[in-house]
């Protein structure tokens, strides 16, 4: 089936999206994030595939070779470091509020404090 | 809105989602056959320019400015993470107890931390040849400092990360790449141009620019991911909330170099 990897893409959108609805706990939710934003980059290298490729790295392969599209592989690695630091700065936003609000459930943080 | 409203309003969403998507993908070329027009273009470009690693290329040669906003991205959310995780008025640091440490653990963190540095090295310094550069190197090589936290203990961890010099090696990695964007308006070109000589394909010093940004943002990655692991460790480790502080207190802003409070014993482990 060729259009397995596309939509097994669009479940984990999903079942990111979900975990973020049903989430009581600012932490799972941060980690729902993470889950939702990882089901681009399979959607990405399911795009860039080609069969029978290999990486596009042409150190010791002939120049000819078939290889995968570098360009969604690019984008692919920029997005994890830089979505890996900004989960890090949400996780650094969950430690002050259960500092100033004493919880992570975001269904507690109703009222405004100043 | 209640619970239940919110998750009736996500499956009417998600149903509404998964039927678009779901026939957009079957509109979709074939898995695995598709001609690749950019990919095609991205891999010539590569190698007119003598870059092995096509993904370096795309990243640091045809898309410099796309990843330079990334990389800002990036810097913005470390320094972000330090406001936020700073030192608060109203609460303490308290100096760790060190913890016993079963030996295999030690023996094997004290023989993978040399040898994740030198492999996270190594990755920087090959990304325009083989798979990686800054972004994975920077990762590995920040990782493996963390080695000796759970080799040794956090003191020996604070002693070879003076923190503010990886702060500056954050903002110097970031400062590295615009410099190299100007450098190439003054030799004549547009911002971010490639206009180093390009060298021969797959030795070290191939790729021209390419090679100097990946530098930079090795350098700029490790560097970041220190300090935010840094901080964080902080809060897990040093730092009391108000009302569970146990005298003792470290009214100090900066860590590390009070290598003259480390007297307690703790040295010799």
């Amino acid at each position: 089936m060729t259009v397995l990897p596309y939509l097994v893409a669009g479940w984990i959108f999903l079942i990111g999206v979900y975990g973020l609805v049903t989430s009581r706990d600012l932490i799972h939710a941060v980690g729902c994030l993470a889950v939702t934003q990882s089901s681009t980059y399979v959607l990405l290298l399911a795009v860039g595939y080609r069969n029978g490729g290999t990486a596009p790295v042409f150190a010791d392969a002939p120049t000819n070779s078939r290889v995968v599209d570098p360009v969604v592989q690019a984008l692919t690695l920029t997005d994890i470091v830089v979505g890996a630091t900004v989960t890090a700065l949400l996780l650094a936003l969950v430690v002050q509020l259960r500092k100033r609000h004493g919880t992570v459930d975001p269904d507690a943080l109703s009222e405004l404090k100043g | 809105m209640s619970s239940r409203v919110r998750l009736w309003v996500f499956l009417v969403g998600a149903a509404g989602f998964a039927a678009l998507f779901a026939a957009a993908c079957f509109d979709l070329p074939a898995f695995g056959t598709v001609p690749h027009p950019y990919g095609a273009r991205a891999m010539h470009a590569a190698l007119s320019h003598h870059t092995a690693n096509v993904i370096a290329s795309v990243n640091f040669d045809l898309r410099a400015f796309d990843t330079l906003g990334e990389e800002t991205i990036l810097f913005s959310a470390v320094i972000g993470t330090v406001v936020l995780l700073r030192q608060a008025r109203d609460e303490h640091r308290k100096d760790p107890e060190p913890a016993t440490i079963h030996p295999p653990v030690r023996r094997f963190a004290l023989l993978t931390l040399p040898l994740a540095l030198l492999v996270g090295l190594y990755v920087i310094a090959h990304g325009q040849i083989s798979p990686g550069g800054g972004f994975q190197g920077g990762v590995v090589t920040a990782t493996a400092l963390h080695l000796l936290y759970i080799a040794a203990d956090y003191r020996a961890l604070e002693r070879v990360r003076p923190l503010t010099l990886y702060e500056i090696g954050e903002a110097a990695g970031e400062a590295a790449y615009v410099i190299t964007g100007f450098a190439a308006v003054l030799a004549g070109s547009a911002f971010l141009t490639n206009v180093l000589p390009f060298g021969t394909l797959a030795t070290l010093s191939s790729g021209g620019t390419a090679m100097v940004l990946n530098a930079a943002v090795g350098l700029e990655v490790t560097s970041g991911i220190v300090v935010l692991l840094a901080r964080f460790l902080d809060q897990a480790v040093e730092i009391e909330e108000p009302g569970e502080d146990d005298g003792n207190p470290r009214h100090t802003g900066g860590s590390g170099g009070s290598g003259g409070s480390g007297g307690n014993g703790d040295d010799e482990r």
